[in-house]
């Protein structure tokens, strides 16, 4: 256990006890017990106001790690297009792999899709590892799995970047797991330490209520997920060109056990709520799913979309693709005007990074105004008819 | 047919508050509870049960002695066995190590055909576990399944995707995480609660698993926490009064003022 209580110190005081975001300490005849739900995150070390819990690091055995090499960003791509997080990978990839010092990769998978790779040179990619193949036409958890984890094993990547996407998300686990290393789930930051060139993660965690950074300091490679919509995406320089690799994957019967029978797609708008400029989001305080018609309205006017909080989506108003939020997307517009939301932690992890925040509720005190930028106090159904007849005056 | 059901005691995160002058995380008096997508899960395996009587549920958990509590109000909602991991070496995992020691509970577990999982949990919202626990059983997974169809030897499933969803067929023996879109959880009867008193609850520590402590809890963690911290708050913006009138007329000029219209 890497978190200690030297007895001697320990008042019995409680603050440690108060203070640890996973209950993990009791008090045991007054003095303070780590009990097994620790997870090492040192809150307590910093909150004792007698220096009576320190962390230790344990000692491990040096392994060789400086065989990995060069940052990998997974190109994810659907229906022969790649996702804008790529994008965004690739921009922070490039300051990593400037820091670190080594060259900046991608890894693409799919069925007839080596026109992409240039798109990923002009964004930044030195080399682009290519797997084309038809089982790799669909993502599949264990097609792309077993081509990138062996792309990995031969050419060992010291960091590897997936977007935080439903993709990401399935397929980063599955290749922490095969490579035997770590992953950090829905990065919003990532640093290179300048002294030991390591990688440090930060995510939010606790439904956004705490920021954990975290490291990998003894497997490679380093993996992390990273959100999509905040990073800042790479610059295109057209014309650019790298290096391709062509991975020639083998597979054999019954290395993919699942079978898309069937894509179908629920969200109509054209625009995605990860690329709108101007999100006109609407909450419980519509009161009616026809409520999101005036918010249409709206955003028509404005050139934006439309989204919602996950009670509207409960309440059945609108479909889940328009959520907005930690279960839902994660959005960074120009202008995101809240209506009838309250403004829940959950909610504000996804839209807190918006350049505006306006936000329009009857109740004055909703926390919602805490993270906005313009407040109005008032009835939705009465601000934004006014709001959209002041736009067309 | 038996399902089991990887599930999880969480704090509510909904009633953990800052304490707005400290920057800290307010923890009294937060509830723990049956972390909400492993509800749906639990439900959907409950369901199934419902129309198929010779069903079996399990329910799994790693965590420290009170997730009891959690496992019988699984029992209460109508699980028939439960299996608490439960040792101070599991301690201190990231999701990587917990996988190891909730696979190596999983392989204990007799006649297991289905596991269902969360999503994710909300306290740590990784949604990694689920697929690190099928990757090490070597089984098949699909995560953020919104609709089940289990049938012989395979699954059909709904995989909810960012703008829609995939229909996918999938093997048995798989593992399935579950979304909350998926279905409504039904809360403990009564007659529940009164059985689940008298069902037995199984501990195993890691030597029951067969696992070595350097395979389990904080040694077994590729990942560490370096440091963590509450995220700094927002300061509050401009508050408009006046009218309606008034406050969408100062809205539009400081829009246009920034250039945003
Ligand atoms: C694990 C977990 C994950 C979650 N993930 C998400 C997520 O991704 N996204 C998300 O949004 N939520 C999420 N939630 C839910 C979140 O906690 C809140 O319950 C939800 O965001 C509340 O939605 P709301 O603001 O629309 O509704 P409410 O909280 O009911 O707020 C309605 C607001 O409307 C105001 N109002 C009422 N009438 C009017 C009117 N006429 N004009 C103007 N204002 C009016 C009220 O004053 C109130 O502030 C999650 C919860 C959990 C536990
Ligand atoms: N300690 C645990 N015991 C049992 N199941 C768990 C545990 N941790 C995570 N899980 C399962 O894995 C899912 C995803 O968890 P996480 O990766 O922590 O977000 C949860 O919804 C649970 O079903």
């Amino acid at each position: 256990m890497a978190i200690n209580v030297i007895k001697e110190k320990c008042k019995g005081c409680s603050l440690c006890v108060k203070s640890c975001p996973f209950s993990a300490i009791t008090l045991e005849n007054k003095l303070a017990f780590i009990g097994t739900g620790c997870t090492g995150c040192g809150v307590c070390v910093e909150k004792c106001p007698f220096d009576a819990i320190v962390k230790t690091e344990e000692e491990r055995e040096e392994k060789d790690l400086s065989a990995y090499k060069g940052v990998w960003v997974f190109a994810e791509q659907r229906e022969g297009k790649i996702m804008p997080v790529v994008i965004e990978l690739l921009g922070e990839g490039k300051k990593l792999a400037t820091e670190v010092g080594c060259e900046l990769c991608a890894v693409l998978c799919g069925f007839e899709i080596s026109g992409l790779v240039d798109e990923l040179f002009e964004y930044g990619a030195d080399k682009v590892y290519l797997a084309d193949a038809l089982e790799l036409k669909n993502y599949t958890t264990d097609g792309y799995t077993k081509v990138i984890y062996e792309a990995i094993t031969e050419y060992k990547p010291e960091i590897v970047l997936l977007g935080a996407t439903h993709i990401g998300r399935d397929l980063g686990p599955c290749l922490a797991v095969k490579c035997n290393t770590g992953l950090t789930a829905d990065c919003t930051k990532l640093e290179i330490d300048p002294e030991d060139k390591k990688i440090k993660q930060t995510r939010p965690a606790f439904g956004g209520n705490l920021m954990a950074t975290i490291v990998c300091p003894n497997h490679r490679p380093q993996m992390s997920t990273v959100r999509p919509g905040v990073m800042t995406i790479a610059e295109q320089v057209v014309g650019r060109k790298g290096e391709v690799v062509a991975l020639n994957p083998v597979f054999e019967e019954g290395d993919i056990r699942t079978k898309v029978l069937n894509i179908v797609k629920t969200i109509k708008d054209s625009v995605s709520l990860t690329d709108a400029e101007i999100i006109v989001a609407g909450g419980m305080g519509l009161g009616k799913p026809e409520g999101f018609e005036i918010l249409k309205q709206l955003a028509d006017k404005l050139g934006g979309v439309i989204a919602a909080s996950r009670a509207a989506v409960d309440a059945g108003w609108i479909d889940h693709a328009y959520q907005v939020g930690q279960t839902g997307t994660t959005v960074k517009p120009k202008v995101y005007i809240a209506c009838g939301i309250s403004g829940a932690i959950q909610h504000v992890a996804g839209m807190q990074n918006a350049e505006q925040i306006i936000a329009i509720n009857t109740s004055e005190n909703a926390p919602i105004f805490e993270v906005a930028d313009y407040g109005m106090v008032g009835d939705l159904y009465q601000v934004i008819p006014t709001i959209i007849e002041e736009i067309d005056k | 047919m038996k399902i089991l059901v990887c599930v999880k005691q969480v704090p509510d995160t909904n009633e953990v508050k800052i304490d707005p002058v400290k920057g800290t995380l307010i923890r009294d008096g937060v509830p723990s509870i049956l972390n909400p997508d492993d509800a749906n899960a639990l439900e959907a395996a409950l369901s199934y049960k419902d129309d198929n009587p010779d069903t079996v549920v399990a329910v799994i958990t790693m965590g420290p002695p009170q997730s009891n509590y959690m496992l019988r109000e699984c029992m209460a909602m109508g699980a028939d066995e439960a299996y608490l991991l439960s040792d101070r070496v599991f301690g201190g995992a990231d999701t990587c190590a917990t996988s190891t020691t909730i696979a190596a509970g999983i392989k204990k577990v007799e006649g297991v055909d289905v596991i269902f999982a969360g999503r994710q949990a909300i306290d740590g919202d990784t949604a990694q576990v689920g697929p690190q626990v099928a990757q090490r059983l070597g089984m098949p997974v699909v995560t953020y399944v919104q609709d089940i169809k289990l049938l012989e030897s395979k699954a059909i499933v709904q995989r909810q995707m960012e703008d829609g969803y995939e229909e996918i067929e999938v093997k048995t023996p798989c593992l399935l995480t579950a979304v909350k879109e998926l279905n409504e959880p039904r809360y403990m009867s009564i007659g529940g609660i009164m059985e689940a008193y008298d069902k037995k609850i199984i501990v195993w520590n890691h030597e029951d698993v067969e696992l070595s402590p350097k395979d389990c809890g904080l040694n077994a963690s590729p990942t560490q926490v370096f440091r963590s911290f509450t995220p700094p708050a927002k300061g509050k913006g401009e508050m408009f009064s006046g009218s309606v009138q008034e406050m969408s007329t100062t809205l539009i000029q400081r829009l246009k003022e920034k250039h945003y219209l």
